[in-house]
């Protein structure tokens, strides 16, 4: 929940312009974009994810560097976790 | 100086802490706040207290959701579960926190409709998968799941789903950092600022820190390295005796936040006179 975890845009939904598929270290699941209302992402831009929605763009570095902080702090299976998790996949 | 070798910049590590002792010396006792429970889990985990001269100490502050909430809320959070037809739905930290009847995770295996969401908006799908039950979503978290919850509400009512219900124990920080500068006991140099945090509430909230309490008060990144910066920035302040709001982690955190995620909080939620924190009574 308090993670903050960063994934590249993949897809942006053409029925939904504020739904997108993220990829996070090869995970790909659905976020939702609505907070990023005044400074849209497009496929390709990097984002931090907080419980399944965009909170921030930040750039292909900071992403870099957000994931080697979650290595460091041991936190890199509860990211993929919860990344896993969006959509309901482990909940159902 | 264990890890040191491991980090990301080595030397510029090694060169910062360098500096932090120069700025330190030994004369003064300088005592910080780390807000944010992510940064009370770096400082543990990088080990970074071997690395601080003596006379800093980095003292852990309220920033930690699941920690500060009182166990009255699980229990009111379960026994609203305990109607008939009802899917109690949180995030995974939540399962095993103890209310006086047992956890999440205990009244699941009694019997009740428990399931773990990883975001708000999947609460709300299983409303919609489940529309001859009632979701009720157990919120919890600062200004990082907050804005989240919000939307979630917004989206629910423009669908007009009408089975879905957030049980709301989000808390917001800058009350904490109030109550922790009004103890009478509590004396503290300055603050190391939360990281993610502060990307939705930008920097401006903490004015008030910098200009009535004259504390000055640095918002920091997660890595080491950021850390020891940002406390390099705080020495400095102290030494010139300043007191300003700085951001160390520019790179993520606009001065402004996000305004679109304070737009949503301020649209759906409402402030409470007071709450209460686990540890710290009502706020």
């Amino acid at each position: 929940m308090c993670l903050a975890i960063p994934g590249k845009i993949v897809e942006i939904f053409c029925d939904n312009q504020d739904s997108a598929l993220v990829d996070v270290v090869g995970v790909r699941r659905k976020i939702d974009l609505g907070l990023l209302q005044d400074d849209k992402p497009v496929p390709g831009d990097w984002v931090l994810i907080h419980v399944g929605f965009a909170m921030s763009k930040i750039s292909e570095q900071d992403a870099a560097d957000q994931m080697s902080t979650l290595r460091m702090l041991g936190e890199i299976d509860g990211a993929i976790e919860e990344i896993r998790g969006y959509g309901l996949e482990d909940a159902n | 100086m264990r890890f040191v070798d491991e980090f990301r910049e080595p030397k510029l590590i090694s060169k910062t802490a360098e500096e932090i002792r120069r700025l330190a010396g030994t004369k003064l006792r300088y005592r910080m706040m780390e807000v944010c429970g992510g940064h009370t889990h770096a400082i543990y985990r990088f080990g970074l207290k071997d690395i601080l001269p003596e006379n800093i100490e980095l003292i852990h502050g309220p920033g930690c959701p699941v920690c500060v909430l009182p166990m009255g809320r699980i229990d009111d959070g379960l026994s609203i579960a305990q109607q008939p037809d009802v899917i109690f739905a949180a995030f995974g930290d939540m399962m095993r926190v103890p209310g006086t009847q047992g956890s999440p995770l205990e009244h699941k295996a009694r019997g009740m409709d428990v399931r773990i969401v990883y975001s708000p908006s999947d609460a709300l799908k299983l409303a919609r998968l489940n529309p001859d039950k009632h979701v009720m979503f157990f919120a919890i978290g600062f200004e990082t799941t907050a804005p989240s919850t919000a939307l979630t509400v917004m989206r629910a009512k423009a669908e007009g789903i009408r089975n879905f219900s957030v049980f709301c124990n989000h808390v917001t920080i800058i009350p904490a950092i109030r109550a922790i500068l009004d103890s009478p006991d509590m004396r503290l140099d300055a603050f190391i600022g939360p990281g993610h945090v502060s990307t939705v509430i930008g920097c401006r909230p903490y004015e008030w820190i910098a200009q009535n309490e004259r504390k000055p008060i640095v918002v920091s990144g997660f890595e080491p390295l950021d850390m020891l910066q940002s406390i390099v920035m705080l020495l400095h302040q102290l030494r010139a005796g300043e007191a300003k709001v700085e951001n160390q982690y520019k790179r993520v955190v606009p001065w402004e936040g996000n305004h679109a995620a304070l737009r949503a909080m301020a649209e759906v939620f409402e402030l409470r006179p007071y709450f209460e924190w686990r540890g710290m009574g009502f706020i």
